[in-house]
């Protein structure tokens, strides 16, 4: 039978832009307020799920043409990287450092290099999830 | 002022889970999924808002903070949860659960029925 799934994607359409928002936000609180990469992340791939089960594997990899396991890796090396910058300055490694710029719009803002390191965080929670499930609905 | 918005504050908060008693007995006294989805989807879901929209109103007037958070819980709520009860009740009625021994009309039966005629 043809399933009628109007209102489901209707609405997933809409839900879809406040649940990557609200990752966002999650990401970026995570230094001052709960949060971080880890949950950001999940959030993201929740989004993602969402996305899945309103359409299907097909559609979802034309929106978006991501190999999962790419991006794990691109997220591991941003952390390591972000760890061997420290040699740069005569540091121990993992060593984060952070300081208060003049940025247009946003006024004084405080950028911390621990931000680099939870994007790595952030990129292999969406890559490792999203991995997980799509192989587990791809198999029949 | 601030007497007056505690007071509505404790209304809202009170009527959040007086609904929410509502919706939970309705789960325990309704007959079939359908009229308990019914009462679950609605009374929860003005419940959980009335709930939400005093907990704005106190961090608001109270502590003077803008929580735009719980506004965006407010809209999430209102715009999930009706469509969760949807195609919970869709589901349901897709899989063959027996509407009430009582209920009198199926128009959804009928349109099925011509559809599958129609081929």
């Amino acid at each position: 039978m043809k399933t009628n799934d109007v209102i489901f994607q209707t609405t997933t359409k809409v839900v879809l832009f406040i649940i990557v928002m609200f990752s966002i936000f999650l990401f970026f609180a995570g230094h001052h307020n709960p949060g971080g990469g880890f949950i950001g992340g999940l959030m993201t791939s929740s989004a993602i799920v969402l996305l899945l089960l309103a359409y299907d594997i097909k559609t979802v990899k034309k929106i978006l043409p991501i190999n999962f396991l790419t991006l794990t890796a691109v997220g591991l090396m941003i952390a390591v990287l972000t760890g061997v910058g420290s040699f740069l300055f005569g540091a121990p490694f993992l060593s984060h450092t952070f300081d208060y710029f003049e940025l247009p719009l946003l006024g004084e803002t405080e950028l911390a290099t621990a931000v680099l390191f939870d994007i790595g965080v952030y990129l292999v929670v969406v890559g490792v999830t999203m991995t997980i499930i799509q192989t587990i609905g791809e198999s029949e | 002022m601030t007497e007056i918005s505690k007071i509505i504050i404790g209304y809202l908060i009170l009527q959040g889970a007086f609904l929410s008693i509502v919706a939970a007995v309705g789960l325990i006294r309704l007959p079939d999924p359908y009229t308990r989805n019914h009462a679950a989807s609605k009374s929860a879901t003005l419940g959980t808002i009335s709930v939400l929209l005093g907990v704005f109103l106190f961090f608001w007037i109270i502590d003077g903070q803008i929580n735009s958070r719980v506004l965006l819980g407010i809209i999430f709520v209102f715009m999930t949860a009706p469509v969760a009860g949807h195609l919970i009740g869709r589901a349901a009625y897709n899989t063959g659960v027996p509407l009430w021994e009582r209920s009198i009309q199926d128009d959804l039966k009928k349109a099925r029925e011509r559809e599958k005629s129609r081929g």
